[in-house]
């Protein structure tokens, strides 16, 4: 041993050996890392694929057009009222969240106090926090009970608007706030009023951030159920636009309560709504990614 | 015409003030209106109603009884403490499951993925995201459950050795709906808002540092390790609470997955269990039955318990996100 330490050859061949240990404990240690990350990844798209594949197998077994052209009847029939009910409800959400959301944005990003803005901004961020059955629940016991309006879409916009509000209102400030300087400069050289330079200037390169929040506001709205069982109730019927005592049908009650009942028909009624939910989702996200795409590359080509 | 020039742009500035007001109304008018719906369950439900298992309505049939000064059916007797903790141990499975799936999925996504593969990756998140909770569960209760309880819990279930708290994954496995196949679902649903946040993060680490990293002889995956990852950290501990309040919260998914057993605690990793989302969700309805209004009133301190554990965690998230960055962080989603 000592006579191996003592030679110099020996003990460079014995650091050579260490060194390539080592290396290959780093590529080891590298490709354990990666795999394990690349394993992530599968995790998370196995679960789309997965969904997808077993509600569209389930829900298009026995298709027929009129799956989508009849009314609801009994535990069978279409869901024609369910589409249209919800086409109605993320319509009816984009216009009133759609409104509060902007007009909040928008004071938030131009008008609000340092310490005015921060409390605004920090309540609308605690009520996206808020779980949908407990604005649900308030709902039905204020708009529905207290007010007689009975199951109906106006006790379910006001619901479901409050919960989405705060992403609308989010998007418009950001999108504000990163409008360039120069044209809130350039506007008030030109002696417009600050309202009007907002109306006609400052607004414009905002547009497609607002709109993306808008589009997450619908996509949430599409997708949820707790807050409507107990105020827009259920109906096989079309609805009626009445705002009051009319409650309606959409498609997350058909996916929610017909699995559970004992027939065929239901549980392909169930499988199809939740299709048909996944279909509009992946419509919103597709118009949402065009829209950033088309505003990158309006920004490249104005630099 | 000047006064008239000034007034229109007062009512405009106080539309929009009124407008940015309606989250902070709204939250105010949550409170004080869950507040005053849940006094008399309060007031006779007592302390008891978070240490006891029981979950009795009592007999709407006979005639109402008065204690405390609350009327309510004979023989009522409420306690949330499984209900309490059905909601934190599916949630904390769903952590377990879903933080480290988030930040590896993140790291490949931001280091190794070419633009085309990683805005595919960020097109998958962006989907899973929008899936809505019926759908989730739907596919939990009909598909993955069932899946679950075929072929993986009875291999947990075997191999699980019998010592004090390891215990809990022995014994039967069920048939698919449960604790198990609940947290698994509630992981999935949490994984876009981990993910894509931790995402956003890795990526606002400074170049330069990364390359000084590599100059030093650092591999990418140590430079990952021990330089960008540590950078961003915090975040990543913020977008994990964050994800902790969704899932907290979550209603419908595990209104289908979880089973809703009322009145008793899981015995096991795959026994049938219940949440206070679920639990609202699922008993408003027979609650109205209530002649006495007792049973609504018991829903509304559900919620109230529930607001509260909801929104001590996402308050914790912001501020721990705040801490970080001023950055624009998702609200509440990861889309």
């Amino acid at each position: 041993m000592t006579a191996a330490a003592l030679t110099p050859g020996a003990g460079a061949r014995r650091d050579g050996a260490a060194r390539a240990r080592l290396r290959f404990r780093r590529r080891a240690a590298d490709a354990a890392l990666w795999s394990a990350c690349a394993a992530a990844l599968a995790l998370v798209v196995a679960p789309v694929v997965w969904i997808v594949a077993d509600v569209a197998s389930r829900s298009l077994v026995h298709w027929h057009w009129s799956l989508l052209t009849r009314t609801t009847v009994g535990q069978g029939g279409g869901l024609a009222n369910a589409i249209v009910g919800t086409l109605v409800i993320v319509a009816g959400v984009a216009v009133v969240a759609g409104t509060a959301g902007i007009g909040g944005g928008i004071y938030l990003a131009e008008y609000a106090s340092e310490r005015g803005g921060s409390l605004l901004r920090g309540a609308s961020e605690v009520l996206a926090g808020v779980p949908s059955i407990v604005l649900g629940y308030l709902g039905y016991i204020t708009l529905v009970v207290a007010l007689h309006w009975q199951f109906s879409l106006g006790a379910a916009l006001i619901v479901l608007s409050l919960m989405v509000v705060p992403y609308v209102v989010k998007a418009t400030e950001v999108a504000l706030r990163q409008v360039p300087a120069s044209y809130r400069e350039g506007a008030a050289a030109l002696g417009m009023r600050s309202g009007y330079a907002l109306r006609k200037v400052v607004i414009r390169p905002a547009l497609p951030g607002i709109a993306t929040g808008l589009i997450v506001a619908m996509a949430i709205a599409l997708g949820e159920t707790a807050p409507l069982l107990y105020t827009a109730g259920w109906s096989d019927h079309f609805p009626t636009l009445h705002l009051t005592h009319s409650p309606l049908g959409y498609l997350t009650y058909v996916t929610y309560v017909f699995y559970n009942e004992p027939y065929a028909s239901s549980h392909q009624l169930s499988h199809l709504a939740a299709l048909l939910l996944i279909v509009l989702v992946l419509i919103l996200i597709v118009a949402s990614r065009l829209l950033v795409a088309a505003t990158q590359r309006h920004a490249a080509d104005r630099t | 015409m000047l006064r008239g020039r000034i007034t229109a742009e007062q009512v405009t500035r106080g539309t929009l003030r009124a407008l940015a007001s309606i989250p902070l109304a709204a939250l105010a008018a949550l409170v004080v209106i869950l507040l005053v719906q849940a006094l008399p369950a309060v007031r006779y439900n007592g302390l008891g109603f978070f240490t006891h298992d029981a979950w009795l309505p009592g007999s709407f049939y006979a005639d109402p009884v008065t204690t405390h000064g609350v009327s309510h059916p004979p023989g009522a007797s409420y306690g949330a403490l499984p209900l309490i903790a059905g909601t934190l141990e599916s949630s904390l499975l769903a952590m377990v499951l879903a933080v480290p799936v988030g930040i590896g999925t993140a790291m490949l996504v931001v280091e190794k993925l070419p633009a085309r593969l990683s805005s595919a990756a960020g097109f998958f998140l962006e989907v899973l995201a929008g899936v809505p909770s019926v759908v989730y569960g739907l596919w939990g209760a009909l598909t993955l459950g069932p899946w679950l309880a075929r072929h993986v819990s009875p291999v947990i279930a075997a191999h699980a050795p019998d010592l004090p708290i390891l215990r809990f994954f022995r014994g039967a496995t069920g048939a698919g709906e449960g604790l198990f196949a609940a947290g698994v679902v509630l992981g999935i649903m949490i994984l876009p808002i981990i993910a894509a946040t931790t995402r956003d993060l890795l990526r606002q680490v400074p170049r330069q540092t990364v390359e000084g990293a590599l100059a030093l002889g650092l591999t990418d995956a140590e430079s990952m390790r021990m330089v960008g990852f540590p950078w961003v950290r915090t975040g990543v501990l913020g977008a994990a609470v964050l994800g902790l309040g969704r899932a907290l919260g979550e209603t419908m998914a595990l209104a289908m997955v979880s089973g809703t057993v009322l009145g008793a605690s899981p015995h096991n990793f795959y026994d049938t269990f219940t949440t206070i989302a679920a639990t609202i969700v699922s008993q408003l309805d027979s609650s109205l039955t209530d002649g006495t209004g007792f049973a609504m009133h018991t829903m509304a301190e559900l919620a109230l318990v529930l607001l509260a554990i909801t929104l001590l965690v996402n308050v914790l998230a912001r501020v721990i996100i705040h801490s970080v960055s001023g950055t624009a962080l998702p609200v509440g989603r990861g889309v």
